[in-house]
């Protein structure tokens, strides 16, 4: 189990807490709750060595989607494409 | 005319007669004992023959090879194998054991580990990886077979067989080999004094064996919609979005694999909500997925031909045969050879995967220390230069001033990562160090970038057809190849400029809301679905069943 952490001023508050996603291989759960500001996303994952991919992966969905909020990921291999999606999800859930 | 005289015109009528006198003790009639399948593999075969075992990724002639595996390398050696798939461990064991010792062939999925150590030690040589039609084609030019070892349903006494619902390769290897004086040697699941159907005449067959159980038939085209994720969901929706509907693709063939599933099960959902019934996906060559079923019950599809049969799908395709081709027993015809030139010819559209593609689009599912090969994939998923009949969709991606072409849609369906964690757009295939590890002469590319007009991602889609030149397409795809190393090199304003010139499009541009994507669109999320939507009459494999 590897541990990551990344972090973004700024940003806009969501309104209400998101759950989305599953314990499940090649999945992730995903827990956000609002923050006053700042973004801190805080990801558990099964899979090491790809802390360069999280990160490119935070910095083009933040970019485009500038939020303040603190996120909890249990990952257990999703792809980039599935921790997108997640965020999407959640974000939709949260607004 | 001197250099003629005296020459022999029948030397091949000549041996296979040598051959059946050799034969003669051991059979009656036209058939063997499966107990004497070893004895008579060794009096028929002779060193250096070119020998082609059926078996392709479904219908296997098992009971013959495992028989091939066990003869006396010291009475048959050096044999030149011919085999469409290497499925079976058996067939690598022939090269093992000295029995082959060189193999041309189209795809190794299962042995592909096997094979590529078999091939550096030297212990099998290659003479080329295929594409299934090239490979049928050579059986008739320079790689005609000496003996063929075939599998069918069922047999007369006259030597007729039935192919059922899997005819698959069966004619075209049984052609090949009978009309050129070769040894034609059929294993059966059982005799019959009447055959429902005769698919291959008994003239064009030599010798019969029941074999110790029915052939090995694998049920490769059944997807469990279960397993269908929501990014698959999202990348379907963007196919039929971004390509099917503004090329209104009604003639086409889907790969092997859940994404292309994905589509099939969201005809009755989404495509519906779109209004596209009867615009879209009418005329297929493609097997009798199960996951059709959906959007053949709910009025999607006229017709589809099949490459092979699929196992369950018997009872459900013989109540269908408006649009499935079956025969006048009532079960399916399947042809390879014909459906792969069907598929290659009056398709407008592929849509399939597969594990890398560089930045210009170039394809593999090799990697390194694996010799994968090929399959159909190559035949459908590129351009037939010899096509001349004209359809909206094919018309539609002409390019050319002056004398007008059309051209078919060629499409790459795939996530930017793999489940492993591997990008799948890289800088360099895998292909090409496994050309050098393997001394291949060529390395094995699956479908060529410039045949490639689309390719879709969980990202957007890239129209590389629109594309005005090499620099476009590269970055049309940096656009939609998310944050591999590949996607890391996309310029933001250039993305932007090709998004407004209609080269790549994001979701957001095709009015796909990223939030939308979820399993619950799909018209079938369980096997048990399946059975419902078919009014029970699919039946599916023991491990396809959690009920």
């Amino acid at each position: 189990m590897e541990t990551l952490t990344y972090e973004r001023s700024g940003g806009t508050p969501v309104a209400r807490r998101a759950h989305v996603g599953v314990v499940a291989s090649g999945d992730l759960e995903l827990l956000l709750e609002p923050a006053d500001t700042g973004l801190r996303v805080r990801v558990a994952t099964t899979a090491g060595g790809y802390g360069e991919t999280w990160r490119a992966v935070f910095d083009r969905f933040f970019a485009r989607e500038p939020i303040a909020a603190s996120i909890e990921i249990n990952d257990f291999g999703a792809t980039p494409a599935v921790v997108a999606l997640r965020l999407e999800q959640a974000l939709e859930a949260a607004r | 005319m001197a250099g003629t005289v005296g020459r022999s015109w029948t030397t091949r009528r000549d041996r296979k007669r040598r051959r059946l006198e050799r034969l003669a003790p051991l059979v009656r009639g036209r058939t063997f004992a499966a107990d004497d399948a070893v004895a008579v593999l060794e009096a028929a075969i002779e060193p250096g023959d070119r020998v082609v075992v059926e078996g392709d990724n479904q219908k296997q002639a098992d009971f013959l090879t495992r028989a091939l595996a066990q003869v006396d390398p010291a009475r048959v050696c050096d044999v030149h194998l011919l085999c469409s798939v290497i499925a079976r461990p058996e067939i690598v064991d022939l090269f093992e054991r000295g029995i082959a010792s060189k193999v041309d062939f189209s795809y190794a999925g299962p042995q592909a580990l096997r094979l590529a150590q078999l091939v550096a030690d030297r212990t099998v040589t290659i003479g080329a990886i295929h594409t299934y039609l090239e490979l049928f084609a050579r059986y008739f030019i320079d790689l005609v077979p000496d003996v063929a070892l075939i599998a069918a349903d069922a047999a007369d006494a006259d030597g007729n067989l039935y192919t059922g619902a899997n005819t698959e390769e069966t004619p075209t290897l049984v052609e090949a080999t009978a009309f050129r004086d070769g040894l034609v040697i059929a294993q059966v699941n059982a005799l019959a004094d009447v055959l429902p159907r005769v698919d291959v005449p008994g003239s064009w067959v030599d010798l019969v064996v029941v074999g110790d159980r029915p052939y090995a038939i694998e049920p490769l085209f059944t997807r469990d919609p279960a397993q269908i994720d929501d990014v698959q969901v999202l990348m379907a929706m963007l196919a039929i979005r971004g390509v099917y509907e503004p090329h209104r693709v009604r003639r086409l063939n889907h790969g092997i694999g859940f994404d292309t599933a994905a589509i099939e099960l969201l005809l009755p959902t989404y495509a519906a909500s779109l209004g596209l019934r009867g615009e879209i996906c009418t005329h297929w060559a493609v097997n009798p997925h199960p996951t059709l079923i959906p959007a053949i019950e709910d009025g999607w599809v006229e017709t589809i031909h099949c490459f092979g049969g699929e196992l369950g799908m018997e009872a459900y395709v013989a109540a269908r045969p408006d649009v499935f081709a079956t025969g006048a027993d009532g079960s399916l015809r399947s042809n390879r050879a014909i459906c792969q030139t069907a598929g290659l010819y009056a398709t407008d559209l592929f849509i399939g995967s597969t594990l890398q593609l560089d930045r210009d689009a170039n394809s593999s599912t090799a990697t390194r220390g694996r010799i994968a090969g090929f399959g159909g994939a190559p035949n459908m998923g590129s351009d037939p230069h010899g096509r001349r009949h004209v359809t909206p969709t094919w018309w539609t991606g002409s390019l050319e001033d002056g004398i007008r072409r059309g051209r078919k849609l060629v499409v790459q369906l795939v996530e930017t990562f793999r489940e492993s964690g591997k990008p799948t757009f890289v800088e360099r295939l895998d292909a090409l160090d496994l050309a050098r590890d393997a001394n291949l002469a060529m390395p094995p590319v699956m479908i060529y970038g410039d045949d490639v007009t689309h390719v879709v991602t969980e990202e957007g889609v890239a129209y590389l057809d629109r594309a005005a030149n090499v620099d476009e397409r590269r970055a049309a795809l940096a656009a939609i190849a998310g944050v591999t190393p590949v996607g890391m090199l996309r310029d933001p304003a250039e993305t932007e400029r090709l998004r407004r010139a209609g080269v790549v499009a994001f979701p957001e541009d095709l009015g796909v809301r990223r939030g939308d994507a979820r399993r619950s669109l799909l018209a079938a999320r369980t096997m048990k679905d399946l059975v419902t939507w078919s009014g029970g009459l699919y039946d599916p494999p023991a491990r396809f069943r959690s009920w």
